[in-house]
């Protein structure tokens, strides 16, 4: 078995053994370990790459593999990683442990809830694996589907309609995209051979330019709606506002991830003549969403409210740094798109604690909270610097590679556009100190006296998730190092 | 030499805030203020030693000029090959200074506070808090390139927000914390923009390239951009924003009464010796450039914000009552000295005496400022107010406090042999020899009214009338009036240094002259505004009384601060949180969304009318069926005619 696959396998593994297993603690301990195994795995795959290319393997991708799945269509499962989807699977693994940490406690339907969650997880293994883009897509429908079940069931509040807005908006998009798809496939061979799904072959296939005009909106709305893209964000604060702690983790620290890298890797890679015409257009929807999220959260009272609009607004910034189209632009998006990976993962699991205790995600009805939970209060402070943008904790390196990569296209344009995004961070302050200022500090508040703080395993998922928000910001240049090697090849193209 | 070992400049103070940070519950009072205190020691003994080699062993080149040495420069964040985030020790005359003054002033509050801050709920977190901005503050002045600075420009940022919200139950200090942050960081966008544009223009962050005269030469070759100056000057106006907030230029200065209430050790660390004065250091630390790009046209506004601000504080110091705020007004007033004097200052040789004044001042009122505010702190520890109304005749009950704020208020007023006298001198010199003769004028009235307020503060404090004192007061324990005995003896010494020789623009020494007719006219000023108090506040009297009813409204308004908070607070609250993110939070739940929903609604909507046609009755299948067949046939009986 190559060592990819394996990212399908284990968790499928896990699943079946949460199928036969019986009480909770067996199946907490399956899916720890599951996911464990993953995390370890990813690592492995990190040190098995860069052996390889210190070894001087110099391909595009590594660890290739190519199988016939439906010889009529040409369509095959074809798999390879490079140091960028690497990075992706790393944040999915460790985003599932913590998150199996994080529902500790769930009562309701244990076994569904986490062979769910961990179908979830292998859509997402699948998708950041795949080299075809059918199967691509595949994967990408097996990581939106148990979603619509985890919020439909295990969620709160209005969750039938949000879990049903989400999938319809997310289906609608993925309609989108198999258009874009079949278009790419049915130009991906002019001289008249057979038809190919290969990103690779696609991308050598010299589409003409106003087939990539049609096609590249198409793709990129496709893939920017789970991105959080402006005006299609709007299944986002529902959703994530309905969902489980896990799920919104899972959801806003991964799924949403889905859409940049599928733009990076699909959309532009494969029509770079198609993304330089519309990239005007897209970054003023882009640029919109940057300070509409942030100004809209400034607004908002409930803790998943603010993160979720907080979350259209960083990742706002990942599609404007893609647009860019420039190397430093490209690693601060890939630097974002982790950061705010482990950052809101952070965030929702805090969010979480805190509902669990106090039993509301309203700002206004808690105060104080630091004098009772202090563990739990400093964690929220330091999500709450790492997501304003301070340096030592990643979202600092990563916003400034945007800036500065942005910074690079000197019309007036492109100034002015990079100027509204960069205002974004006084607003972030904003809002993070407004809701630091009346949930943590103030007033104690004598209902409040008796909750207990942070328990071992919400330590334990908090704290790994901590470590690696430091980790990306006080070493920025290894993690440059590594996702540069990626963004190279893919860039060429565009520029 | 290997100068490594200035690495643990900064790896002491960090590595203190991460021991008591991590085990914030298990160190006890008073072990965390010993472990801080004992750390930054050790980094202050090594700083001095650093900045001792710098200035007599190493620091000058064959010619005798100082230079700059990188002590050590890494890649920390790539961008492409001459634009990077370096992070590293650069060791030139300002930031050798800047080795004694934040480690000096650090040290003796960390003293200080064993004893003001016992008791306290959160002992181990202060002192944490503490080490981590004595980390942040030490690598701004090291840094060896404009991303650094602005990386640590941030995280002291960040340790002031937590230091004032130090008391984070009560909400005047959660407000203010959070007012500071806000405002800084609205001037730190400035700054960015201010980077961004040197990122793509310059094509560097390097303090050393960026200071190089064949870059600025380079820079002004590119020619104007806007309104007639180069992108380098518009990108300089944008910094000094960045320097503004955070050293409390109007109109940026909102935030620094407010911050009076952090616990007094961090406002005399924090906003008053240290922090504020980064504005004026980065200045400094860019001063070739904003000396010669477009003849100076960002160093003419910093010079008229200096002066301005400098005015407009000493006003309103005049009828405050909180004895912390007079002293916040004061040191935003005394800021506003710095920068107007680098404002006027020439470059080479004796023409950059406004730039050696500016560091010269920068370094004694880091002493005398922070000693005022020491000072304050055990006043306020001793009758628990921060009001003048409730303290007088205290010279009784703590005469080490009395005779070091003594020291202090002469110094701070420009009387000789003390400090602030000598630096004082030279800024009015600088700013009367280069022809400024408005700000000349602005900077000696100043002088006047700083004797006056400061006087007025001490006579309240130690004279006037005695309130009936709940609880005795008494002096402070030695922790306390140790560090005010220290920094006494820095203010009673620390004018007889030869900054003419040590820190200047150029790097090279200069020779200045005693100008007697400035000296008399300054003294004379500030023995006028001494003798105004004398009569005013030392005994009980109801002169200020029928003073203040003669100036009714402009009183009223110094007061009141000429009523900026109001104005601001009308901004965001007013037009930015009503008007502008209430109307998009409207819009997204009701336009955008209510979009989606509505393409939802009318699938629904359609598929409500079609479902009827599925009625399963066969009557109906049949009514369809004939209907279409005679569609149809009509439809060809039309085409085929």
């Amino acid at each position: 078995m190559d060592i990819l696959t394996l990212f399908v396998v284990v968790p499928v593994l896990t699943v079946l053994g949460l199928m036969f297993a019986k009480g909770k603690s067996q199946f907490r301990i399956i899916a720890v370990v599951g996911s464990a195994i993953q995390s370890a795995m990813a690592f492995n795959l990190m040190y098995q790459f860069f052996k390889l290319r210190d070894a001087g393997d110099s391909a595009v991708m590594l660890f290739k593999r190519d199988l016939m799945w439906f010889e009529p269509l040409n369509i095959h499962y074809s798999i390879g990683v490079d140091s960028i989807s690497i990075l992706m699977i790393m944040l999915t693994s460790i985003i599932v442990l913590t998150g199996v940490f994080i529902s500790w406690e769930v009562s309701d339907l244990p076994k569904e809830f986490f062979i769910s969650l961990i179908i979830l997880a292998t859509g997402v293994y699948g998708f950041f694996i795949s080299l075809d883009l059918f199967t691509m897509f595949v994967f990408y429908e097996i990581a939106v589907i148990p979603m619509y079940l985890l919020i439909g069931i295990w969620g709160s509040g209005p969750r039938e309609y949000s879990a049903m807005k989400l999938t319809l908006m997310l289906m609608g998009a993925s309609a989108l995209l198999l258009v874009a798809i079949f278009g790419l496939y049915f130009n991906s061979n002019a001289d008249g051979g057979p038809l190919t799904f290969n990103l690779f072959e696609i991308a050598q296939a010299n589409i003409p330019v106003s087939t990539q005009i049609i096609f590249f909106p198409l793709a990129f709305i496709g893939f920017a709606v789970i991105g959080a893209l402006f005006p299609f964000h709007t299944w986002s604060p529902d959703g994530h506002a309905s969902a489980p702690t896990a799920v919104s983790m899972l959801h806003a620290g991964v799924l949403m991830k889905l859409g940049g890298y599928g733009v990076f890797r699909v959309a532009m890679y494969t029509m770079p003549a198609g993304a330089h015409y519309w990239s005007d257009f897209f970054m003023v929807l882009a640029v919109i969403g940057v300070t509409y999220g942030a100004l809209a959260a400034v607004r908002q009272t409930d803790l998943k409210y603010i993160n979720a609009y907080s979350s259209v607004s960083h990742l706002g910034l990942v599609l404007l740094a893609l647009l860019t189209m420039n190397e430093i632009g490209w690693r601060g998006a890939i630097m974002q798109s982790l950061s705010h990976g482990f950052i809101t993962a952070l965030f929702f699991a805090l969010i979480g604690m805190l509902y669990g205790r106090t039993h509301t995600r309203i700002v206004s009805k808690m105060s104080g909270l630091m004098s009772y939970l202090p563990i739990i209060g400093a964690l929220y402070v330091i999500a709450g610097m790492a997501n304003l943008g301070l340096p030592g904790f990643s979202g600092f390196v990563a916003e400034m590679n945007i800036f500065v990569g942005a910074f690079q296209n000197a019309d007036l344009f492109h100034r002015v556009i990079t100027i509204i995004a960069v205002s974004s961070i006084v607003v972030t302050a904003v809002y993070i100190l407004r809701l630091v200022g009346k949930m943590l500090m103030g007033p104690v508040m004598p209902e409040y006296e008796n909750l207990k703080d942070i328990t071992w395993y919400e330590k334990t998922g908090a704290y790994i998730l901590v470590l690696f928000i430091t980790l990306i910001g006080v070493l920025p240049f290894w993690w440059g190092d590594i996702i540069q090697e990626g963004v190279k090849p893919f860039i060429e193209p565009l520029l | 030499m290997d100068l490594s070992f200035t690495a643990l400049i900064l790896i002491i103070p960090i590595l203190t805030f991460l021991v008591l940070g991590l085990n914030y519950s298990r160190i006890k009072e008073p072990w965390s203020g010993i472990i801080g205190s004992v750390a930054i020691g050790i980094t202050a003994l090594i700083s001095y030693y650093t900045a001792y080699l710098y200035f007599f062993e190493i620091g000058k080149d064959a010619d005798g000029v100082y230079q700059k040495i990188y002590a050590m420069n890494m890649v920390w964040v790539y961008f492409t090959d001459t634009l990077h985030i370096d992070m590293g020790i650069l060791l030139d005359p300002i930031s050798a200074m800047m080795l004694v003054v934040v480690p000096t002033i650090s040290w003796m509050v960390n003293i200080y506070s064993i004893g003001y801050m016992h008791k306290e709920g959160g002992f181990t977190r202060f002192f944490a808090y503490l080490s981590l901005f004595t980390f942040s503050m030490l690598g701004l002045v090291l840094a060896t390139n404009l991303f650094m600075i602005y990386i640590f420009w941030e995280m002291v940022g960040v340790s002031s927000y937590l230091l004032i919200g130090y008391y984070y139950n009560k909400p005047s200090a959660v407000l203010a914390s959070k007012k500071a942050f806000i405002v800084t960081r609205f001037a730190d966008f400035g700054f960015l923009l201010g980077i961004l544009f040197v990122s793509y223009y310059g094509k560097t962050f390097d303090f050393g390239v960026l200071s190089s005269q064949a870059f600025i030469s380079e820079m002004q070759m590119q020619g104007t951009a806007f309104m007639g100056l180069s992108v380098i000057t518009w990108a300089l106006i944008l910094i000094f924003i960045g320097g503004a907030g955070k050293s409390a230029m109007f109109p940026l200065h909102i935030w620094l009464p407010d911050a009076m209430e952090g616990p007094t050790p961090v406002s005399a660390l924090i906003h008053a010796a240290t922090m504020v004065v980064a504005g004026v250091f980065l200045v400094a630390r860019l001063f070739p450039l904003y000396f010669f790009m477009d003849g100076g046209v960002a160093l003419d506004v910093v010079a008229w914000v200096g002066a301005f601000s400098t005015l407009f504080a000493a006003i309103i110091a005049f009828s405050q009552y909180d004895i912390k705020r007079v002293l916040a007004f004061s040191t935003m007033s005394q800021i506003g000295y710095m920068m107007l004097a680098l404002g006027v200052s020439g470059y080479d040789g004796h023409e950059g005496l406004g730039f050696m004044a500016s560091m010269f001042h920068l370094f004694t009122h880091a002493m005398f400022k922070a000693l005022l505010f020491l000072g304050a702190g055990s006043i306020i520890h001793a009758v628990h107010s921060n009001y003048m109304q409730d303290m007088g005749g205290l010279r009784k009950y703590m005469p080490i406090t009395h005779i070091t704020f003594l020291i202090a208020a002469l110094a701070i007023s420009g009387i000789p042999p003390l400090a602030g006298f000598f630096s004082k001198d030279e800024i009015l010199v600088a700013s009367l020899i280069h022809q400024k003769y408005l700000i000349f004028g602005v900077t000696y009235a100043v002088a006047g009214m700083t004797a006056f307020y400061m006087f007025r503060l001490y006579y309240r404090i130690f004279w006037w009338n005695e309130p009936h004192y709940h609880h005795t007061p008494h002096e402070a324990p030695k922790t306390i009036t140790i560090p005010l005995l220290v920094l006494a003896t820095m203010t009673l010494i620390s004018g007889f240094i030869p900054f003419h020789s040590l820190v200047t623009a150029d790097g090279k020494a200069f020779h200045t002259h005693l100008h007697w007719d400035v000296i008399i006219a300054s003294v004379g000023i500030a023995s006028l505004g001494i003798g105004f108090a004398t009569i005013m506040y030392k005994k009980q009297n109801m002169l200020s009384t029928r003073f203040r009813a003669a100036f009714g409204l402009f009183y009223k308004w110094s007061f009141n601060k000429f009523y900026m908070d109001e104005v601001y607070m009308f901004v965001t609250k007013k037009i930015i949180f009503n008007g502008v993110s209430r109307p998009f939070a409207w819009f997204d739940r009701h336009v955008v969304d209510g979009a989606m929903n509505g393409v939802g609604n009318g699938t629904m909507w359609i598929s409500d009318k079609v479902k009827g046609l599925q009625s399963g009755k066969v009557q109906d299948y049949a009514m369809y069926f004939v209907s279409g067949v005679v569609f149809i046939a009509m439809l060809f009986w039309y085409l085929l005619n």
